[in-house]
């Protein structure tokens, strides 16, 4: 029986944490992160929720309390914005390293200076190489839909996970959402583990100065290197493709509903340009590759869902078929282009797979991107492309400088 | 990368005489005792111990007299900076007193 609410994506996150039976929340809020923050406070003050809120004086602090809380086995959730989340910058890291699988709402929002408030993906986008994995929601549904998968995807491989979506577009924004059942959801999430056990029989010393090289400790055990750790975070990284498609499948199975393991396709097989994005873009490029294919163009879309890992063999088996890919997204890394471009071509490289590639920097700091835009650009760089311009220039949307 | 058995995931210690290895041999200079001088030595009873206390290896015994464990003794010198009367000096590792 489905049970369908109007709400916004950031009550949605924060009936997807209370469905996880969330036990340690520690939030700062940011704009437009704030109302997670809100909900989640009246929530536990008024019991609907038995967790722990911990007020902190910052984002820092915020993440450094979920991952004390995780420690010890509590199941934590946090969310934050833009300056947020760079201030958490190094706790990010730490909870990383240390393998505790907090889950984490960030409502994307440009960063500063100048100061925005408004959505684009650079806040995130800056935190790819902390050893998170990284999903890009859509629409509402799909926030919910990832709390709950993101807890069991952390909890299976001892991975943070970031739930990423776009501020306002989303956080603000009322759509239909189904609320996945209760025990449903009890199911489906087996309680947390967690994967080293603290105990004041056992004193531990977590995280401790390691060397260069590994070394036998005090009771004669053979214990890695610094170096020895950082590759068990990439493989268990690299190994949770597996897990992230698996928990898609399960959840499809479960609640109905498939968002896509690690990528999802729209209208892609007989495509013969293929417009790829990130969480809103994706959806309004949707849209857009509904406009073209009534003019006859054969559009198609890649939402890219799951940015870390990052989906290689599947960009590869969806690309192969297709002729040409234009690429929007709300970020870009200066001094280059756009970070899904780059990744995109380092995917394709020793491959047959030799498609003209269109990068457009789109909606920075909360600019609206429109259907018809996206789908007037993919018309100009079609044009561009049959005229020969098969090198990838990153372009501004909508950006009267220059 | 071989495969290893290793089942931790995050870095960890226990705490233990000895985990971070015989940290006596990182000591450029050492601490030498001179009971003639050292007041709990000289009262013959329990008393000053500031050498014991301010120890930040926790490797000097509040006995009379006080015992230093020169296999884990980094060689800082702080037991030498606050002995009251001077029982303590730092001489280089090469030096026999």
């Amino acid at each position: 029986m489905s049970n369908v609410q109007i709400m916004t994506g950031n009550t949605a996150a924060t009936m997807g944490a209370r469905l996880c039976q969330v036990q340690v929340v520690a939030a700062y809020p940011i704009t437009p992160q704030t109302s997670v923050t809100e909900i989640l406070s009246q929530l536990i003050e008024g019991g609907e929720l038995k967790a722990e809120y911990i007020r902190v004086e910052s984002e820092h602090s915020a993440l450094a309390v979920c991952i004390s809380a995780s420690t010890v086995g509590a199941r934590v959730f946090t969310s934050t914005s833009s300056q947020g989340l760079l201030y958490m910058h190094e706790q990010i890291h730490w909870a990383a390293g240390s393998r505790l699988p907090i889950v984490m709402c960030c409502v994307n929002r440009g960063v500063g200076a100048p100061w925005t408030i408004f959505n684009d993906q650079q806040d995130s986008i800056a935190q790819r190489d902390t050893g998170w994995i990284q999903i890009y929601c859509r629409d509402n549904q799909e926030i919910i839909d990832s709390v709950i998968q993101g807890y069991r995807i952390a909890e299976s491989v001892y991975v943070p996970v970031m739930v990423c979506y776009d501020g306002f577009v989303m956080s603000h924004t009322m759509m239909p959402v189904d609320i996945p059942d209760a025990e449903l959801v009890a199911e489906f999430l087996p309680p947390y583990k967690p994967h080293t056990i603290l105990s004041p029989e056992r004193p531990m010393n977590i995280n401790p100065v390691l060397f260069p090289w590994r070394r036998a400790n005090a009771e004669g055990l053979m214990c890695d290197g610094y170096m020895e750790m950082r590759y068990k975070l990439q493989k268990a990284l690299d190994d949770s493709r597996g897990v992230i498609v698996a928990t898609g499948q399960a959840f499809a199975e479960a609640f109905g509903r498939d968002h896509g393991g690690m990528l999802l396709e729209y209208k892609t097989d007989d495509a013969d340009v293929i417009l790829a994005g990130m969480g809103s873009v994706a959806t309004e490029a949707t849209t857009a590759a509904d406009i073209l294919r009534k003019e006859g163009i054969r559009a198609g879309v890649v939402g890219i869902r799951v940015f870390r890992p990052f989906p290689k063999e599947e960009v590869r088996d969806v690309f192969r078929k297709t002729k040409a890919l234009v690429i929007f997204e709300k970020g870009i890394s200066y001094g280059y282009e756009g970070a899904l471009c780059s990744e995109l071509k380092a995917a394709f490289y020793g491959t047959d797979i030799q498609l003209p590639i269109h990068n457009y920097v789109v909606g920075l700091g909360g600019r609206d991107v429109k259907a018809r835009e996206l789908a007037e650009a993919v018309r100009s760089s079609r044009d561009a492309i049959a005229a020969g311009e098969t090198e990838p220039t990153t372009k501004w949307l909508n950006c009267i400088t220059g | 990368m071989k495969e290893k058995r290793d089942e931790s995931i995050s870095a960890m210690a226990t705490p233990a005489i000895g985990e971070a290895g015989k940290t006596g041999g990182w000591r450029d200079m050492r601490p030498h005792h001179d009971p003639s001088k050292c007041i709990p030595c000289i009262k013959k009873k329990a008393s000053c111990f500031l050498c014991w206390l301010y120890c930040p290896e926790g490797v000097i015994k509040a006995t009379i007299p006080p015992e230093i464990n020169l296999e884990y003794c980094k060689g800082c010198g702080i037991c030498a900076e606050e002995c009251p009367a001077k029982a303590i000096v730092m001489v280089h590792e090469e030096e026999n007193v």
